[in-house]
């Protein structure tokens, strides 16, 4: 089974037929067929992977070699493809997920008018999502890199009648930009200092590098990572790419490509085993992404922008684990986040589809009424985040927390408490998302009948997903989604619900994926012994029970003491969140506006400032450029008498 | 050593001199394709069909290419040759950079083609002087002389000059014209200023002779010298577009009609670096490195930025293009910066794929710019993606490859330059270079922007029609840019072959 | 007895040469611009005979035929463009020639 490359040829084949052939094939065909490509490459991958089983424990790595790319002296790149535990664990859940998410799709954007374009776009990210991960040398990564950047941007655009959607691709593309630099700046340092780009080959010379360089290059590596997984400083294009279609949110926005970065640094342990205090960094940016998205996540009321939020902090979580050393752990969390949070966006695609396209959550309630699968599924997704056993995210959050409490990392012990607060958090705001949009009174029905006069949706318009324009009205009755869309989610929540049995804490032989990673990943910390273990996951549980509780009480005391609250809480959806500021006993909704208000406003102004500051400079040249041509001769003397005045310097020397 | 020169023009008038007529046949055959297509087509007048200047034009090039690959084999055979009593050399630097002129002059005709047919302008001077234009570059390629560098410049320029201003019913060709005509001239003069200034310093215009010159003596009274270096660097600069003196660029790319702005950009471009590394790399890299690295690094980093800047606040596409080029040239300044033979390969294979990436740009801006080559605003280009597919296609990989994306020729140019840089220790260069790249992938994001995710063009203009032959010339700038990025080994390796070699002329 | 040595003919040449340049950057009319150009083109002719009777070769005085036909060429061409220019704008001003900017 050596037909590596058929893995992301078959995604590809699917993007250059649908090129051509796509009107042809036209609605559901293009769907139907770029859904088999993928669901082709899943199981190539799984023959690669069955190969790959067989093998001895240490030799699991094919390598293949198609040609040559560059060669110029000792420098060799070669277009290879290296099929190893880490990077077939990532094809496995890349292929598996994106086959599901490209038979929602299906029905998803069923009618629409660019249907056959969006599968073209969406078998592109797949074969070069396959390429960034399968890639046996840091440039072809890198050109996965820049192929799931465009397609991203590109499918956030998507539905680009609205400019704002424009917009968002365009923020997701500078922030990007800015990260990519310095994976080119480390790429660059990676082969001045070893001489190769190749995965393979940097591994035995890696502990030659400096500390340093390694650290130097660890840290560029990370600015990348950061752009493309979302982290402090750059996260903030994630929330915004949720303007593209919920599908491609799913896929690219939570399972995949947000992930990158994490797989990344993974595949580069051997250098961050030598890179010193930039795992520290790692660490702490990962755990104070965590923290700062899970309360942002608290504040939103549009139903997407909660998970992306939520995505983000989730993220923080693996950088978390990579930080401390606990690859196997980020890795598990990447898996486990992948299947619950594929499912809790298509879920929530299903409730938009099913509420004509509206996505403000202070509209929905009671829906479990009218949507009986897609409430079944997402209740699975939601206690799998929560970190409620025996669900699949318990697993993985729990093996994070306990490696990042035995970690040497500085201050461990406060990313450890970091790592329990957010994990409260996520608790209180899947249970907030789950009760707005599950339980509760039917609030659609009197959105047009608001005590102070107010419109609900006027804030949160411009957030719908409005490829078509039906709005909500009083009298709309939700219609669970078509099978197509249902299945998947049937699919995925199995998965979100057993995914944790792959890395059992219980003794040695059920550590799965701890012995499949094993060979390619170097420095793998210690996970603490057994008691202390088993001690920190009560804790955590405790933390996520309390998290529902409070939220549970926060959003059920109006249903407890309807006469008491009701009118004003249900009609003003801001004294909600006064009350779970009431409740937390912090600095209150300030502080959680002042989080939502610090991206809006600091983060998104350094971006806009910076790509306003290079406008506005170029303007200010643009007045050098007079059109006249004695300006020019001018420009011209100017410069040669600087340059003969230069070489006056040199006179004699 | 000219004296030299002018004997044998003097004995050409009783009996040919000992020229090997073999060893020049591509700048021979280009420059008398030229006047031969003029001969022809005046005596025939109106007999002949359309399409034949260009064809004409197109074999006359591909002749010249043939002449290229067999002598290239023979250069690796015998040897670097110095001809015509040293004032041409023959290696395979300059046969590269005669090879890409040929390749520019086809696409050139092509595209040329296209669009005489579209504005309903006539005549064969425009093959004419492409034709010219290239053997003038090809002349510079290969000069071993100052003066016969100088003459090579200035056929390639005065051809151009009068190309640029060839539609006269648009005043902004005239315009343009005028333009380039002036700060050419002006250029010109200082260059040959400089030219004087290092003869009287070194006492010859042969650069074999200046090389061993400066490698023999120490110069003690060096103002001469260094003022020659400083004033030719400003005649190179200003032909190449490096900033500060490149204000001439964006007025005369965007005035000049579009197929000679495509050659502007391609074909000028490298024939003023290919001068430029035989002078400074080659003639005075061993000796006066240290004094000129600085000037050329002031100029690179200056290029790089400004470049990629200005073309960002850009809203006429053509003028965009303009300054991504003066950003290009800031890339080759790096590599020549480097004054090695890793640094000059690298401009060779930067030249080779720019001139693929900017002359199927170029086409799509002709194309697009409509009867009348006036629809060059960015707003022109929206919808594209809906009208015309396969162009805007062509369109955004001509840009992504500018912008460097991997799998195309860009990338791979790009990363030769700035592994120039870094192995000759200016890491600080290859960074700055690299944040270049990175500001100037927005530019290129706008006009992909506008093609796919803006609307309809706002008022009905005329159609976009996409000639055949502009078609030809637009596919074969796909197939360089996307060969030179999957499969650039052979290239590579002619690159790397490609090195420049002074041969001492024989007595 | 004062003797011109070829300094002061290259002196003479810088001098020529600035005063191109500068007359170049400071008039309007484009023939008068042209004729700068010129008096730029000659100076560096100066030059190159000057240093080719202090250095007694040749080279110096063939380049000048050389530069002298460019320069001819030159003004072939600039008068062509001029010519044409001024049938549409009836002024020589090169302030008003700017359409292109920015």
């Amino acid at each position: 089974m050596t037909a590596v490359w058929l893995i992301p040829a078959l995604p590809l084949l699917g993007f250059v037929t649908l090129v051509v052939l796509g009107r042809k094939f036209g609605d559901p065909g293009a769907g139907i067929f770029a859904a088999c490509m993928v669901g082709l490459s899943f199981l190539g991958t799984l023959g690669v992977f069955a190969h790959l089983l067989s093998l001895p424990h240490e030799e699991r790595a094919i390598s293949q070699t198609l040609f040559t790319w560059i060669s110029s002296g000792s420098f060799k790149v070669s277009i290879g493809f290296l099929a190893d535990p880490l990077s077939i664990t990532m094809c496995l859940f890349i292929t598996g997920i994106g086959a599901l998410i490209h038979i929602y799709s299906v029905g998803y954007m069923k009618g629409d008018p660019k249907f056959s374009k969006f599968f073209v776009y969406l078998n592109l990210f797949v074969a070069s999502m396959l390429l960034l991960v399968l890639g046996d040398n840091l440039l072809l990564t890198f050109l996965g890199w820049e192929g799931v950047g465009a397609c991203s941007y590109l499918l956030i655009s998507f539905w680009f009648t609205d400019p704002k959607n424009a917009s968002a691709g365009k923020k997701a593309f500078v922030t990007n930009r800015v990260g990519d630099f310095g994976f080119m700046l480390a790429t660059f340092l990676v082969w001045v200092t070893l001489g190769t780009v190749n995965y393979e080959q940097i591994r035995p010379l890696a502990p030659g590098l400096a500390a340093g360089t390694a650290t130097a290059i660890a840290l560029l590596f990370f600015l990348g990572a950061t752009g493309k997984s979302a982290q402090l400083p750059l996260f903030v294009w994630l929330p915004d790419a949720m303007a593209g279609p919920t599908p491609v949110s799913a896929l690219i926005h939570a399972a995949t490509m947000v992930t990158a970065g994490v797989y990344l640094l993974t595949r580069l342990s051997p250098i961050m085993a030598e890179a010193g205090w930039a795992n520290d960094v790692v660490a702490w940016v990962g755990a104070l992404t965590a923290l700062v998205a899970a309360c942002a996540a608290i504040a939103q009321n549009d139903i997407k922008k909660v998970l992306a939020y939520s995505t983000v902090s989730q993220l923080g979580y693996m950088f978390l684990a990579v930080g401390t050393q606990s690859y196997v752990a980020a890795v598990f969390h990447m898996i486990t986040h992948a299947s619950f949070k594929a499912l809790l966006f298509l879920g929530s695609g299903s409730v938009i589809h099913a509420m004509a396209h509206e996505q403000d959550m202070r509209k929905y309630g009671n829906l479990r009424k009218y949507l009986p699968i897609t409430y079944a599924t997402f209740m699975v997704g939601w206690l799998a985040i929560a970190g409620i056993p025996p669900l699949s995210g318990f697993w993985s959050k729990d093996e994070i927390l306990a490696g990042v409490f035995n970690a040497k990392t500085f201050g461990n012990l406060a990313l450890w408490v970091i790592g329990m607060a957010v994990a409260l958090l996520t608790a209180f705001y899947m249970t907030r998302q789950v009760i707005m949009t599950f339980f509760g009174e039917e609030k659609w029905r009197h959105a047009e009948v608001d005590a102070h006069g107010h419109e609900l949706h006027a804030d949160e318009e411009d957030a719908v997903d409005d490829h078509d324009h039906h709005h909500l009205t009083p009298d709309h009755t939700p219609h669970e989604s078509p099978i197509s869309m249902t299945l998947p989610l049937v699919v995925l929540a199995g998965a979100a619900a057993v995914a944790g049995l792959l890395n059992l804490p219980f003794g040695d032989p059920l550590k799965f994926l701890e012995h499949w990673l094993e060979p390619t990943i170097v420095g793998e910390h210690e996970l603490p012994p057994g008691w202390v273990q088993a001690l920190l996951s009560l804790a955590a549980v405790a933390v996520a029970v309390i998290g529902i509780l409070g939220a549970r009480a926060v959003y059920f005391q109006k249903k407890v003491d309807p006469a008491k609250i009701e009118k004003p809480v249900f009609a003003h959806a801001w004294y909600i969140d006064e009350t779970y500021a009431k409740f937390m006993g912090g600095p209150g909704e300030t502080a959680f506006e002042d989080v939502a208000q610090f991206d809006q406003k600091i983060v998104d102004g350094a971006v806009n400032g910076i790509a306003g500051g290079t406008v506005g400079l170029g303007n200010r040249l643009k007045g050098l450029q007079t059109g006249l041509v004695r300006t020019y001769g001018l420009g011209m003397a100017i410069g040669a008498v600087a340059l003969l005045a230069y070489v006056v310097t040199r006179i004699g020397g | 050593m000219t004296a030299a020169v002018l004997q044998n023009v003097l004995a050409s008038v009783g009996g040919l001199p000992s020229i090997e007529f073999s060893s020049v046949a591509p700048s021979i055959i280009l420059a008398l394709g030229g006047v031969l297509l003029l001969t022809v087509v005046s005596v025939t007048k109106d007999k002949l069909p359309v399409w034949f200047p260009a064809v004409w034009t197109i074999s006359a090039a591909v002749a010249a290419l043939c002449t290229v690959f067999r002598l290239w084999i023979r250069v690796g055979k015998w040897g670097n040759l110095s001809l015509i009593s040293g004032a041409v050399g023959l290696d395979r630097f300059s046969l590269f950079v005669i090879g890409t002129l040929c390749v520019s002059v086809v696409m050139g005709a092509l595209l040329l083609e296209g669009y005489l047919r579209r504005e309903d302008l006539e005549g064969p001077e425009w093959y004419v002087l492409l034709l010219l234009a290239a053997a003038g570059g090809t002349t510079m390629a290969a000069a071993n002389d100052l003066i016969v560098l100088f003459i090579g410049l200035e056929i390639l320029s005065i051809a151009v000059y009068i190309l640029s201003a060839m539609h006269r019913r648009r005043m902004s060709s005239l315009e343009s014209g005028l333009k380039y005509f002036i700060h050419g001239a002006f250029a010109s003069a200082f260059l040959l200023y400089g030219i004087a200034m290092v003869y009287g310093a070194t006492g010859s215009t042969n650069l074999a002779r200046i090389s061993t010159f400066l490698a023999d003596n120490v110069i003690t009274q060096n103002g001469l010298m260094l003022g020659g270096i400083a004033l030719m660097l400003v005649g190179f600069a200003f032909k190449v577009a490096a900033v500060p003196f490149h204000q001439w660029a964006p007025d005369v790319y965007q005035g000049a009609p579009t197929p000679v702005s495509a050659f502007m950009a391609a074909a000028v471009k490298t024939a003023a670096f290919a001068g430029m590394i035989r002078v400074f790399v080659l003639a005075l890299g061993p000796t006066y490195r240290d004094e000129w690295r600085p000037m050329v690094l002031a100029l690179a980093v200056l290029s790089l930025l400004v470049g990629s800047v200005m073309a960002l606040v850009q809203t006429n596409v053509k003028r965009m293009l303009a300054y991504s080029s003066i950003g290009h040239a800031g890339f080759i300044l790096v590599a020549v910066h480097s004054s090695t033979a890793m640094g000059t390969s690298a401009a060779l294979f930067y030249l080779l794929s720019y001139t693929f990436m900017v002359m199927g740009s170029f086409g799509v801006v002709a194309v697009v710019g409509r009867k009348g080559d006036g629809h060059h605003q960015l707003s022109d280009y929206r919808g594209l993606g809906r009208i015309r597919p396969g162009l805007a296609l062509a369109f955004t990989i001509f840009l992504l490859a500018q912008a460097g994306v991997p799998l195309t020729a860009g990338f791979l140019s790009k990363f030769y330059v700035i592994r120039s840089a870094i192995d000759s220790g200016d890491t600080a260069l290859g960074v700055v270079a690299m944040l270049a790249a990175v500001i100037a992938a927005f530019l290129y994001l706008r006009v992909i922007v506008a093609m796919y995710f803006e609307g309809e063009p706002g008022d009905e203009v005329a159609p976009v029609k996409v000639p055949a032959a502009v078609s030809v010339a637009i596919g074969i700038a796909l197939a360089g840019t996307l060969l030179l990025g999957i499969v650039p080994d052979p290239v590579t390796h002619a690159a790397n072959e490609a090195t420049a070699e002074l041969v001492a002329p024989r007595r | 007895m004062f003797t011109l040595t070829e300094t002061w003919y290259l002196v003479l040449a810088a001098l020529i040469f600035s005063i191109g340049a500068v007359g170049l950057l400071v008039r309007r009319n484009v023939l008068v611009m042209f004729m700068c150009v010129e008096l730029m083109l000659n100076a560096v002719n100066l030059t190159f005979v000057s240093f080719s009777t202090a250095l007694d070769d040749l080279g110096g005085q063939t380049a000048v035929f050389f530069v002298l036909v460019v320069a001819a060429a030159e003004v072939v061409v600039g008068l062509g463009i001029i010519v044409a220019i001024m049938r549409r704008r009836q002024s020589a001003d090169v302030d008003d020639i700017s359409l292109m900017r920015g």
